[in-house]
């Protein structure tokens, strides 16, 4: 397109309003545009954000008794021994929180009691052959044992009377959490409090385990086990281990087994790791394509006003046209004409919208914890807004350049 | 003249069909995204208790100890359980409830029923007087009920509903994890949103189907649901052991009528504050507030903040639109100036041409409105199949409605001023002699 520019700034100098509404039409969708795909892969991300678990091998299974009663530890070890034994089980682990399942326990942590500011908040599995059974690999130490493991109503008695006999003594926490505590020091070995009474000696790290709330990227995988027995409860959760081929055959056959175990009990949860990840980012996917939906929308209103205007200025020159082309002008050069007018406007309107999408960035940093909109977005969307618009200024352009140069002769 | 000047806007639409379609199409699609969003934050960020929620109040205190002390800092959102009696037995307010969330199994005596969970509601007997809370049959408890930890449930309508086909059930027995309770009273239709009361069961969950007197529950050890903060020592309890007296769980409300009132109220909670500080249990200096039902729901952000940014892109998608109407008609405008010359040329005064042209622009805001409007709807359909808990409150009032209507028309006419004045600027004389 390598022509005079001289000619077309000074028509555009006659349509200067209509010029400028065009410059800022596109100006406004390419600051909407650059943010909303920033917005997109934001959500993207996270959706996909790791787990640590081996989510096509595990399933979760919850119920509630009818009635308070029963000795809950007794009734826990019954229905682990009962799931083990169902074919195609590997592993069975009892939590009271699951990884994306939502709520869960958090605890403030220190690494030295006399701290007046705790260091971090870290979600607290309570549960027992948790890393086993979802898969999280161990990195340095070892496993939780069962001498590890105390009963819960013995802790709770020991921290409401006062005293600490009976509390746990040893945890597992990720890698991220031990970071976070110690960095860049060898967390094995350490001691981690929950308050002045409950330390806990650092025995493993487990690579990635997620929280059961992980609604902040940044704090998502600082996760510690404690190694308490809590026994059955109605917000405790069964989690089994399978092959992914078996998942569906062993929900069925571990909730017949529990119900056939004691028909008096409601199963509040029956589901695959996958949906519990599904439904834990149903928001967030849904966030995604309503602004994915609204991308697309206003680059093809975009698109259409760039046709729309094109059509009307074709029209409105034909006269004009004609008489170019009966001066010697090609149809080439007629449409390079339209295509290099739409190039300069659409430049223009590009470089506004950086301006306008870095301000608009700006502002959602301040208000929605967003990072800064990195610089790969202004060069991107700087070419699919130059495309866009030489599309949409194609049709008319082509028309422009069918004006034969009889019409210069006619007269209306 | 009116008529003429709408028969003349027809025509010159008719005559670009494919530019007043992308005119109209423009402005549907910006009115519907706009009004949609709007919908659901006016929704979302409304008043739970229109009339009432002046009156409301959410006394918060601070018994924390002194780790972690950040001075300034405010108090916690919630009671511990010691704290929240208190202030219920001072009975200082003119109504009062302390409270929290829970589920528990029903067992329906019908057999072809299996038991099933439900969300409960633990509370003390203003709860419903105070939240103006209406009833299909019956009542609420007493306050003698809840001292004797009585049997009682008040259930939902959606529950009566289910179990006992609609019919009045007060004075016939529930089932619930294992105890026999007195049916008291039915609930009529009762879904305030925000559900302000207890925030942490959801900002916007549905109304429980039970309740049930709050010392009742904790005798029984029913599961609670909510959130549970506790420091120092203090563990969160487990079953029928409750969390210590270092964990803040309850909600607690009151009503105050008049300032007076509130002030006389908030000087109670100080107090307190220093009473418990001398007997030792508070250790910080009293650190109290008071905000009423709308300064709480501000004060926990209950509008999601993607609510609020899908509001702003809308917004910022309907400017697109409206700039893109305005730089079309405009366009279609000039482009007719050899037609207005002649009119004008003929006697039409600036005035004249002026009316005509925003009539024109009146009728692609008017088709442009409609559509928004049925554009809305759907919008609002697609939000109330979501998987958000807000998701079946996304309906249109009148209110709404009426906004959408005049936001259509008046962002059009707005849009149509520009061209139509840049268009009657023309000098007549000029555009008879071009062409």
């Amino acid at each position: 397109m390598n022509m005079d520019i001289g000619p077309i700034v000074s028509t555009l100098r006659r349509h200067r309003t209509t010029a400028w509404l065009l410059v800022l039409e596109v100006a406004l969708t390419c600051a909407i545009v650059c943010n909303a795909v920033f917005l997109i892969g934001q959500r993207l991300d996270r959706v996909n954000m790791p787990s640590g678990v081996a989510e096509q091998e595990v399933v979760q299974i919850q119920l509630g008794d009818l009635a308070s009663g029963e000795d809950r530890y007794a009734r826990a070890r019954g229905d682990l021994a009962l799931l083990r034994r169902v074919p195609g089980v590997q592993s069975v682990a009892l939590s009271r929180s699951v990884p994306f399942g939502g709520s869960g326990d958090n605890s403030s942590l220190r690494t030295d009691p006399a701290q007046r500011q705790p260091i971090v908040n870290a979600a607290t599995y309570f549960s027992e052959n948790l890393p086993r059974t979802l898969g999280t690999r161990l990195v340095a130490g070892r496993e939780l044992g069962p001498d590890d493991y105390v009963n819960a109503d013995v802790v709770l008695k020991a921290l409401n009377g006062g005293g600490s006999e009976g509390l746990p003594t040893v945890t597992v926490v990720t890698r991220a959490l031990a970071e976070r505590l110690w960095p860049g020091q060898e967390p094995l070995g350490r001691m981690v409090y929950l308050t002045d009474r409950v330390g806990l000696r650092v025995v493993g790290v487990l690579d990635t385990l997620v929280r059961p709330n992980a609604y902040r990227d940044a704090t998502a995988q600082y996760a510690m086990i404690v190694p308490l027995y809590m026994g059955a409860d109605k917000d405790e959760s069964y989690l089994l281990r399978t092959r992914p081929q078996d998942r569906q055959h062993v929900l069925k056959a571990a909730v017949a087994a529990l119900r056939k175990a004691d028909p008096q009990r409601v199963v509040t949860h029956k589901r695959t790791f996958d949906e519990v990840r599904q439904e834990f980012f149903r928001s967030d996917r849904e966030m995604a394509s309503t602004l994915l939906g609204v991308c697309i929308a206003l680059l093809t209103v975009t698109a259409l006003g760039i046709a729309g205007l094109a059509s009307f200025w074709v029209a409105q020159r034909r006269r004009t046209i004609g008489v170019r082309r009966a001066l010697g002008a090609t149809r080439r050069n007629i449409l390079n004409y339209f295509q290099t007018e739409n190039f300069l406007l659409a430049t223009i309107g590009i470089a506004l919208g950086m301006v306008l999408a870095y301000a608009i960035n700006l502002f959602l940093m301040l208000h929605y914890e967003l990072p800064r909109l990195p610089a790969i977005y202004f060069p991107v969307g700087a070419i699919t807004l130059w495309l866009i618009g030489q599309l949409a200024v194609l049709g008319p352009a082509l028309r422009a350049a069918a004006v034969p140069p009889v019409v210069a002769t006619r007269s209306v | 003249m009116f008529g003429y000047y709408l028969d003349l806007a027809l025509r010159s639409l008719k005559r670009n069909r494919a530019l007043t379609a992308l005119m109209v199409l423009a402005i549907a699609l910006g009115i519907g995204a706009s009004m949609t969003t709007l919908t659901v934050l006016h929704v979302l960020s409304g008043d739970p208790l229109p009339g009432r929620s002046a009156q409301l109040y959410y006394p918060q205190i601070d018994p924390r100890d002194n780790g972690g002390l950040m001075p300034g800092k405010d108090p916690p959102g919630q009671m511990t359980l010691i704290d929240g009696r208190n202030l219920l037995h001072a009975r200082r307010a003119n109504r009062q409830a302390l409270m929290t969330g829970g589920s528990v199994p029903v067992q329906p005596d019908l057999a072809a029923i299996d038991p099933f969970y439900v969300e409960a509601f633990y509370t003390t007997t203003d709860f419903f007087p105070m939240f103006d809370v209406p009833f299909q049959y019956g009542n609420g408890w007493t306050a003698a009920d809840d001292e004797g930890k009585a049997r009682d449930v008040v259930i939902g309508r959606d529950l009566n509903n289910r179990l006992f086909g609609g019919k009045d059930s007060v004075g016939r027995e529930l089932r619930l994890a294992g105890t026999s309770y007195r049916i008291v009273g039915v609930l009529d239709d009762w879904r305030p949103a925000p559900h302000f009361y207890d925030l942490n069961v959801g900002v916007y969950a549905r109304a429980e189907e039970v309740f049930l007197p709050l010392e009742t529950a904790l005798e029984l050890g029913l599961s609670r649901n909510g959130s549970n903060d506790c420091w120092g020592n203090g563990a969160g309890g487990l079953g029928s052991t409750l969390p210590s007296d270092t964990c803040v769980w309850l909600q607690f409300w009151v009503q105050l009528d008049g300032s007076a009132k509130v002030a006389a109220y908030r000087d109670f909670l100080v107090h307190y504050s220093q009473q418990q500080r001398t007997l030792g249990r508070f250790q910080r200096a009293p650190n109290v507030r008071l905000p009423s039902l709308m300064q709480w729901l501000d004060y926990n952000q209950v509008v999601p903040g993607d609510v609020r940014l899908q509001t702003g892109l809308a917004f910022g998608f309907l400017l697109v639109c409206l700039v893109n109407t305005v730089g079309l008609m405009l366009a279609k405008f000039m482009r007719r100036a050899g037609e207005l010359g002649v009119r004008r040329a003929l006697g039409a005064s600036r005035r004249a041409v002026f009316e005509q042209l925003l009539i024109e622009s009146g009728v692609i805001g008017l088709v442009g409105g409609i559509g928004g409007l049925l554009l809305a709807l759907l919008g609002l359909w697609v939000v109330r199949h979501r998987a958000e808990s807000y998701a079946g409150l996304a309906q249109l009032d009148p209110q709404m409605l009426l906004t959408t209507f005049l936001l259509a028309i008046s962002a059009t006419l707005v849009a149509g001023l520009l061209p139509a004045w840049r268009a009657c600027q023309v000098a007549p004389a000029l555009q008879l002699k071009s062409n």
